[in-house]
């Protein structure tokens, strides 16, 4: 292989953004199976040589570039669908084959994993937050500033304000743990107790699409479809049926944990373990059970 | 206010209706269609938009086999004004790189202020044809919209867009191109009259050459990318079901913690 580039993305903070730290931990196992594939890291924002360091403990190389250009989430995507060899979008795996890296997805909810390949040998790889464990390097690397002619034709688009969520809930977005909550919870009152639960385990609150609709927990908080994909160690699901659309967010946990009323709810299909029953009781039980042992 | 939303028709998520071609592809026309759901949320947005100014135009813009007229006439019934397919046998198998120049040549044949899409599709999730097809267009992009503010006069867009601490406020000058999420609010349902009217609502189908668009350079000959194996993800273990009373069971939701390290 010619070799292995990882763009370095820009955290609202201007830290390193936890996904990069993924992908360089991907692209360096993909040059360590390709034998030695020299893997460069690029950083560019107005100030990157933070994020800069930050990429060198995963990669040998990084090189920074200093621009005015807006962070963003999107940013990596915008780059890559500009320098139109563009292929492989959201991979969660990425293996070494004769004919070049071949990259996995996961499509139509999780139902099926297709894997793919770069007809020329050559392109990009995006790939989907929360797949792989960032591991850092036994030995950091250099970070050099390098300049780029380069111009846009599409117009930068500038942040005019940052305004700070109200909702002080953690994060479900790197949570070892999360407690969420469906259509079964009953309301905003009911989230209390998945919160505390939330609170005894040391995790994040999450929420189906129904809970947040209701407008008992805010849009951060869910998971699924057209919320967050998580792949917390555990996922207690309190009152969630496990419809497609909520499954596609958590399937991939290590441990789920279903109460449920209905015995026939979806997510007996996939639950470790299911608990048939009434989850303000059980959730109650648990909580106790919880704050005795930890005292 | 003109808005054109780019809009897909996807398997239904809900169906578990995807029928795979022999080639591992999906057979998009024979499996049961919706409106993609990020793009049913922007929709939404830019309906509200143009009902709040009390003038201006909807239109639906989407790639997809012959048979995506069903699909788009429940966007239409939504109360799209119009829509525009571009529909042609090359095209199946085309890629996200395909996908893009296409669209960004028949966005060409149209006029508007802004242009709206999903963030991403629940097909493929690949989220990469709104900022393709803004680059190709040359328009300002801002994604992951909370809210989209266009001014009085028409001359510029503000975006909340969402970010992992709260949201980032954009401003670009129109037009522009916006991606955006289910924060933007609830989609409605069709209503009768909406629906009845849909039935007669314009709706223009494209060809590759209408779009003067090479057949070779989209479809699986033109693709960047070749799919190699598709299978079913590896099911997992056996679920334990518990149906003690809830202190014992409980008891076993901690013992399982404890086992697997998690407390």
């Amino acid at each position: 292989m010619g070799g292995i580039w990882v763009h370095g993305e820009l955290a609202p903070d201007g830290s390193l953004a936890k996904l990069s730290t993924e992908v360089a931990t991907l692209a360096r196992a993909l040059a360590a199976e390709t034998g030695g594939t020299e893997v460069t890291g690029v950083v560019v924002g107005t100030d990157p040589s933070g994020a800069a360091q930050e990429l060198a403990r995963y990669v040998p190389k990084v090189l920074t570039v200093t621009e005015p250009l807006t962070g963003d989430h999107a940013a990596g995507m915008i780059v890559a669908e500009r320098l139109a060899a563009l292929a492989e979008a959201n991979a969660t795996a990425l293996r070494a084959a004769p004919d070049g890296p071949v990259a996995s997805h996961s499509v139509f909810g999780g139902k099926l994993i297709t894997e793919s390949a770069l007809v020329t040998g050559r392109g990009i790889v995006t790939v989907r937050p929360n797949s792989i464990t960032a591991e850092p390097a036994s030995t950091a690397g250099s970070v050099d500033a390098a300049t780029v002619a380069a111009s846009l034709e599409q117009p930068a688009v500038p942040i005019v304000d940052r305004i700070e969520a109200a909702s002080k809930a953690a994060s479900i977005d790197d949570a070892r743990i999360i407690v969420a909550g469906g259509r079964g919870v009953g309301g905003p009152d009911g989230f209390g107790l998945i919160s505390d639960l939330a609170d005894a385990l040391g995790g994040a609150v999450g929420a189906t699409r129904a809970a947040v609709d209701s407008g008992w927990i805010p849009y951060s908080q869910q998971i699924g479809q057209t919320g967050k994909i998580v792949k917390p160690q555990l996922y207690l699901a309190m009152g969630i049926s496990g419809a497609i659309q909520h499954k596609v967010g958590m399937q991939t946990a290590s441990t789920i944990i279903a109460v449920n009323r209905d015995p026939d709810a979806p997510i007996a299909d996939f639950a470790d373990m299911v608990v048939i029953g009434d989850l303000v009781e059980v959730g109650k039980a648990l909580l106790a059970q919880l704050r005795a042992r930890s005292g | 206010v003109r808005i054109v939303v780019l809009t897909k028709p996807v398997p239904d998520p809900a169906s578990g209706g995807e029928r795979l071609g022999p080639d591992g592809r999906l057979d998009r026309a024979n499996s049961p269609a919706v409106v993609n759901g990020n793009d049913e949320y922007v929709l939404e947005k830019a309906l509200k938009l143009i009902e709040a100014a009390g003038e201006g135009e909807v239109i639906l813009l989407s790639m997809a086999p012959a048979n995506a007229p069903d699909t788009m006439r429940r966007a239409l019934a939504m109360g799209a004004t119009k829509g525009v397919l571009v529909t042609d046998p090359a095209i199946e198998g085309s890629d996200t790189v395909a996908t893009t120049h296409i669209l960004a040549a028949a966005l060409k044949t149209l006029e508007f202020d802004l242009v709206f899409a999903g963030v991403d599709t629940s097909d493929g999730v690949a989220g990469l044809v709104p900022p393709g097809v803004a680059a190709l267009a040359s328009l300002p992009y801002l994604s992951y919209a909370a809210t989209i503010e266009p001014d009085a006069a028409g001359r510029s867009v503000k975006v909340q867009r969402i970010t992992p601490t709260g949201y980032d406020v954009l401003e670009a000058p129109m037009p522009a191109l916006i991606s955006g999420t289910q924060a933007l609010g609830e989609p409605r349902y069709p209503s009768l009259k909406g629906i009845m009217a849909a039935r007669s609502k314009e709706l223009t189908t494209l060809s590759l050459a209408d779009l003067g668009i090479d057949p070779a350079s989209v479809g699986l000959e033109g693709a960047t990318t070749k799919v190699v194996d598709s299978r079913k993800p590896e099911p997992r273990g056996a679920t334990r079901v518990v149906r003690e009373e809830p202190d014992e069971a409980a008891r076993q939701v901690v013992a399982l913690l404890v086992e697997r390290r998690l407390i």
